[in-house]
């Protein structure tokens, strides 16, 4: 019997290789359950990347095109659906360009403070899966529960933990509540205990720097060539925010920092996220100090806004108001509109077409989602199987809204 | 603000430029096809114009026009922190030969927006290094954010199982959620009487 350890000549072991093919998704757990990524892999090393959408597709703009306006207040919910208020608010943020309005003092306030709660619940979800990606799942226990909190508050206002549809064109469904400020402050103390604790628990853990510093780097001009907002953007350094560059509702008038990142790694774009939500933190005190304690919240035109609905039912004025409104539809002047606001992930941009009639002629959505998940491939590619996981993670691809 | 941006490019490609307007506090530009990209790039390389973000680009169908899309990008510059539409119309009453070129060569963007149109109105991009199907499967036959798609329609992968006594509904009948300020989705419909889409 031959010697089994024998010495092997070098060149017999060269085996042929070709690139392997590997589908990650989309009913990958990584991948979000909503996208596929196709990968030629060559070692671990990914040489190239197809990334494909769209399995999350619903038709949003057709459906859009066949209600009133008021009716896509439900649709938009559930594009973002972590942050639905954002999507609520800069959807009536638009139609209200379109039809000239402001909303009283009351309601940009109140506005705001759902937003910036909805934001914080955006980046707890990014955060806390990451964390949880990664084997961190402590960390994502806590940030869920935090956003429960936020789910709860929202639930308390609104009706509804997730897909709110609270906005309405010139005002939002109803006023807040009395224990809204309270609620609020509590709330947002609880969220800044939680960030606090997490730092604690990841930023000094090896496993977890290793795995995000210097991966899924993008260069400066890469991410603003590809259309790159939000978090995403500002961690490679480019202090680009909606709320600072043109500012909508009462963001002027409120303090708050920009954080911007520098190496535009994954570890940037984690800490971006968490330095966001103490401004957001921040701009919610601001707003629970100066918004007042009543006043009007909708605009008193009847063209716009439904009447109470004591009104409906005792004069006939309200009655022909709420017919109106509810068949035909509130009617904004014809022509077009881009209006856009601080979504979770970016610029949250809306196009909307009008004819003049109760009916939309075109909805646009620009979703940031979709253009930070088109620079997926430029920020895999090259990089090793392993760091997909935190590359994807942080890059927050909402489904809904990537795909509509 | 970028009313200058408006005389600008009027002066630099005065005979491409259809017309133009401030809406709502927008400025629009609407050039001719054949100038779509000229002008694009002309706005991202002047120094006045840097317009370094293709923010959006998207189309809107309006089927008794000719030519009949409007093909509509949104620029954003971040260092003048100035924005401009810009608009330009292609494609015959069906909807045929509808094409401008690409602008993925100054904006990394304008590659999924322009697939994205591509499917959901059936415009091609010329050099564009990736045209195919982008939210819908390779198999969707037509383009559903045309008006004359149906929105009833429906195109399941793989056909619905025959279970009798048991009728299938299309998601959305005919006139379901119009409101009576509009009624203009009534046109013609497709046959439906496709036994593997009933």
């Amino acid at each position: 019997m031959e010697a089994l350890d024998q010495e092997l000549d070098e060149a017999e072991l060269e085996m042929p290789t070709e690139p392997m093919l590997l589908n990650v998704g989309p009913a990958h757990p990584a991948m979000h359950g909503t996208v596929r990524c196709v990968m030629e892999l060559s070692g671990e090393i990914i040489e190239h990347v197809d990334v494909q959408v769209g399995y999350l597709h619903r038709g949003f703009e057709k459906m859009c095109e066949r209600g009133t306006w008021t009716q896509v207040f439900p649709y938009v919910d559930r594009c973002n659906y972590v942050s639905p208020m954002l999507n609520n608010v800069g959807f009536a943020l638009a139609c209200e360009k379109m039809l000239g309005v402001t909303v009283p003092e009351r309601c940009q306030w109140y506005r705001m403070i759902l937003g910036e709660l909805a934001r914080m619940s955006d980046h707890l979800t990014c955060d806390g899966a990451m964390a949880m990606e990664l084997g961190a799942f402590t960390p994502f226990l806590w940030m869920i529960k935090a956003r429960e909190m936020i789910w709860d508050l929202m639930e308390e206002e609104t009706g509804a933990r997730l897909t709110h549809s609270f906005g309405r064109v010139g005002g939002m469904a109803s006023p807040p509540t009395e224990n809204l400020k309270e609620n609020a402050r509590a709330v947002t103390k609880h969220i800044l205990s939680v960030i606090e604790e997490v730092e604690k628990l990841l930023l000094g853990n090896r496993i977890f720097l290793d795995r995000l510093e210097g991966v899924g780097i993008i260069t400066q001009a890469d991410a603003i060539s590809l259309g790159w907002t939000g978090p995403c953007l500002r961690a490679t350094g480019v202090p680009y925010d909606v709320r600072k560059a043109s500012p909508y509702l009462k963001y002027d008038e409120v303090e708050f920092e920009v954080p911007v990142g520098s190496a535009s790694d994954c570890f940037d774009r984690f800490m971006v996220r968490l330095a966001e939500m103490r401004q957001s933190a921040h701009i919610i005190e601001q707003c629970c100090q100066r918004m007042a304690d009543s006043g009007p919240v909708n605009v008193t035109d009847p063209r716009i806004i439904l009447p109470p609905k004591e009104e409906v039912y005792s004069t006939i004025e309200g009655t022909i108001q709420h017919f109106k409104i509810v068949m035909e539809g509130l009617k904004l002047p014809a022509g077009e509109v881009y209006s856009y606001s601080e979504g979770g992930n970016g610029e949250l941009g809306f196009y909307l077409v009008s004819d003049g009639s109760g009916t939309p002629y075109r909805v646009r959505i620009r979703p940031p989602c979709f253009l930070i998940t088109a620079g997926l491939e430029r920020v895999i590619t090259g990089a090793m199987m392993a760091d997909v996981v935190p590359s994807f993670g942080s890059l927050n691809m909402i489904g809904g809204e990537c795909d509509r | 603000m970028s009313k200058a941006l408006i005389d600008l490019v009027k002066k630099q490609f005065g005979a491409a430029v259809l017309e133009s307007h401030s809406l709502f506090g927008d400025d629009t530009l609407v050039v001719e096809a054949s100038a779509w990209r000229d002008v694009s790039g002309f706005l991202r390389d002047d120094p006045a114009c840097q317009m370094d973000m293709l923010t959006d680009l998207t189309a809107v169908d309006y089927p008794e026009r000719e030519p009949r899309f409007e093909i509509v990008a949104h620029f954003y510059s971040l260092s003048k922190g100035h924005r401009l539409r810009l608009k330009t119309r292609t494609g015959d009453e069906e909807g045929d030969d509808a094409e401008v070129d690409s602008l993925c060569e100054f904006w990394a963007s304008a590659n999924w927006m322009e697939r994205e149109i591509f499917d959901m109105f059936g415009v091609t991009f010329k050099n564009h290094p990736d045209l195919r199907r982008i939210l819908l499967y390779p198999e969707f036959e037509g383009h559903p954010l045309r008006k004359d798609y149906p929105a009833d329609k429906i195109q399941p992968l793989i056909a619905y199982r025959d279970v009798p006594n048991i009728e299938k509904i299309a998601p959305f009948s005919v006139d379901e959620g119009m409101s009576f300020g509009r009624q203009t989705h009534t046109q013609p419909r497709h046959d439906t009487d496709d036994s593997s889409v009933n």
